[in-house]
C-alpha cells in the first residue's frame, strides 16, 4: 500500500503531501498527528471525489484514502 | 478590586479597556502583538499595527498614542527590524496617532505589535453588548485572511492574490469608524482570531440576543472558498469550531466551505456593526463613499436557543 507519514508537519503541508502521494496510486494511507490535518485532508480528498476512512492509532490518526 | 471609573474591563470579552477620565473623556487602552503573518517585514509591521489600532475604533474611539512592542532573535538583520518598525509607523501615522516609545526584548522568533491608547466621549463608547433586536449587522471587510495566510505559507497564492490578502489586512478600520459614528450604532466589535462566528457570539451573548447571519451575504476574499474546499484551512478555524459548539446553529444546506470561512481566524479583520435598520442603508452608503466594502450580513433577533443562527440565504 502507498503510505506517507505526515506527522510533525504543520498545515498546509500534510494536504500537499497527500495530494502528491495520490499520484502514485490508491489506496493511500496517511499518518498525521492532530485533528487539523485529519479535517483538512478529509475536505480535500472528499471534494476531489475520494473516500476517506479515519482511525486513531495511539495518539496519531491513520487516514485511508480510496476511490 | 474594582474602580467605578472602569467602564469596560475583563468581564465582557470586549475589544479594549475603557476608563472614564472625566465627564467628557474616556480613555481606551488595548495591546496586541504576534509573530509574522507574511514574509515581507514592512507589510508585517503594517498588519500588526492595523490589527492593534483596530480595537480602539471598535470601541468608538480615536487612537492617539501608541507604543511599540517588539521581540526579535539576535541573528535577525537590523534592516528587517527597521522595516517592521517602519511599517508600523506608517499605519500609526495614517491612523492620526503618534508612536511615543516602546520596548523590545530578545526572543527566538520575531513578534511585533502595539499598545494603543485612544479617546472617546464616555457616552459614545461602543461595546459589544448594546445590540438591539431589529438591528442590522454590517461587516466592513471580506473574510478569509486566515485561509489565505495558510496558503501563502506554502506559496499557493499568485502575486495578485497575495496583494489582495495584504490589502485587506493593512486597511485601517479608521474609515469604517468614521462612517459609522455619526449614525450612532448600538454595538460594534472587530473580527480577529475567533473568526466572524466567535466575535458575533460574544456580541450576541453580551447583548442578550440571538445574532442571525446570512451565509450567502458574507463577503469572502477571492480564492478563499476554493482553498477551503482543498483543505487549506488553519488549525485556528477548527479550534474556533470546537469552542463554539452549542453556541452556533447552522442551517442545513450551507456548503461546508462557506461555514469554514465563518470560523476562519482573521488578522486585522473588519468591524462588525449593529445599527438600527432605518440607518443601515445610510451606513452602507457612507462606507462606500470612503472606499470601504461594507455588507449587511445578518440581523439581531430576540434571544433564541443559540447565540448565533446561520441561515443559508439572506
Amino acid at each position: 500500500m502507498n503510505q506517507i507519514d505526515a506527522r510533525g508537519y504543520s498545515c498546509p503541508e500534510p494536504v500537499l503531501m497527500t495530494k502528491n502521494a495520490l499520484k502514485k496510486g490508491l489506496p493511500l494511507q496517511v499518518l498525521v498527528d492532530s485533528m487539523t490535518p485529519v479535517q483538512n485532508i478529509t475536505r480535500f480528498a472528499t471534494n476531489a471525489g475520494y473516500q476517506v476512512d479515519c482511525k486513531s492509532v495511539g495518539e496519531d490518526y491513520e487516514l485511508t484514502i480510496t476511490k | 478590586m474594582s474602580d467605578p471609573a472602569l467602564m469596560v474591563g475583563f468581564g465582557s470579552s470586549d475589544d479594549a479597556a475603557v476608563y472614564r477620565v472625566n465627564e467628557t473623556t474616556a480613555l481606551i487602552s488595548t495591546v496586541d502583538f504576534f509573530p509574522p503573518v507574511v514574509d515581507d517585514p514592512y507589510q508585517f509591521g503594517q498588519i500588526a499595527a492595523a490589527n492593534a489600532l483596530s480595537d480602539v475604533w471598535a470601541m468608538g474611539g480615536a487612537p492617539r498614542l501608541a507604543m511599540n512592542l517588539l521581540t526579535f532573535p539576535r541573528c535577525l538583520d537590523l534592516q528587517v527590524v527597521q522595516a517592521i518598525l517602519a511599517g508600523g509607523q506608517s499605519k500609526v501615522t495614517e491612523a492620526g496617532a503618534v508612536i511615543a516609545g516602546g520596548h523590545s526584548i530578545e526572543d527566538q522568533e520575531p513578534k511585533y505589535g502595539l499598545c494603543v491608547m485612544g479617546f472617546a466621549h464616555p457616552e459614545e463608547i461602543l461595546t459589544n453588548s448594546g445590540a438591539q433586536v431589529g438591528d442590522v449587522l454590517i461587516l466592513t471587510k471580506p473574510l478569509g485572511t486566515g485561509i489565505l495566510s495558510t496558503a501563502a505559507k506554502a506559496g499557493l497564492l499568485t502575486p495578485e492574490e497575495h496583494r489582495q490578502m495584504v490589502d485587506i489586512m493593512t486597511t485601517l478600520n479608521r474609515w469604517a469608524y468614521e462612517a459609522m459614528m455619526p449614525l450612532k450604532p448600538n454595538a460594534c466589535t472587530d473580527i480577529t482570531g475567533f473568526g466572524l462566528l466567535g466575535h458575533v457570539r460574544e456580541l450576541a451573548d453580551g447583548s442578550g440576543v440571538t445574532a442571525e447571519l446570512w451565509a450567502d451575504r458574507v463577503p469572502v476574499a477571492p480564492k478563499a472558498l476554493e482553498l477551503a474546499r482543498e483543505g487549506i484551512i488553519p488549525g485556528g478555524a477548527y479550534n474556533n469550531m470546537g469552542y463554539l459548539k452549542g453556541a452556533v446553529l447552522l442551517d442545513e444546506g450551507i456548503p461546508l466551505e462557506r461555514s469554514d470561512v465563518l470560523y476562519d481566524p482573521q488578522t486585522a479583520g473588519g468591524l462588525l456593526i449593529a445599527v438600527p435598520e432605518d440607518r443601515a442603508a445610510a451606513l452602507l452608503d457612507r462606507l462606500r463613499d470612503r472606499g470601504v466594502s461594507g455588507a449587511a450580513v445578518g440581523c439581531v433577533r430576540p434571544r433564541g436557543e443559540a447565540a448565533v443562527r446561520v441561515r443559508r440565504h439572506g
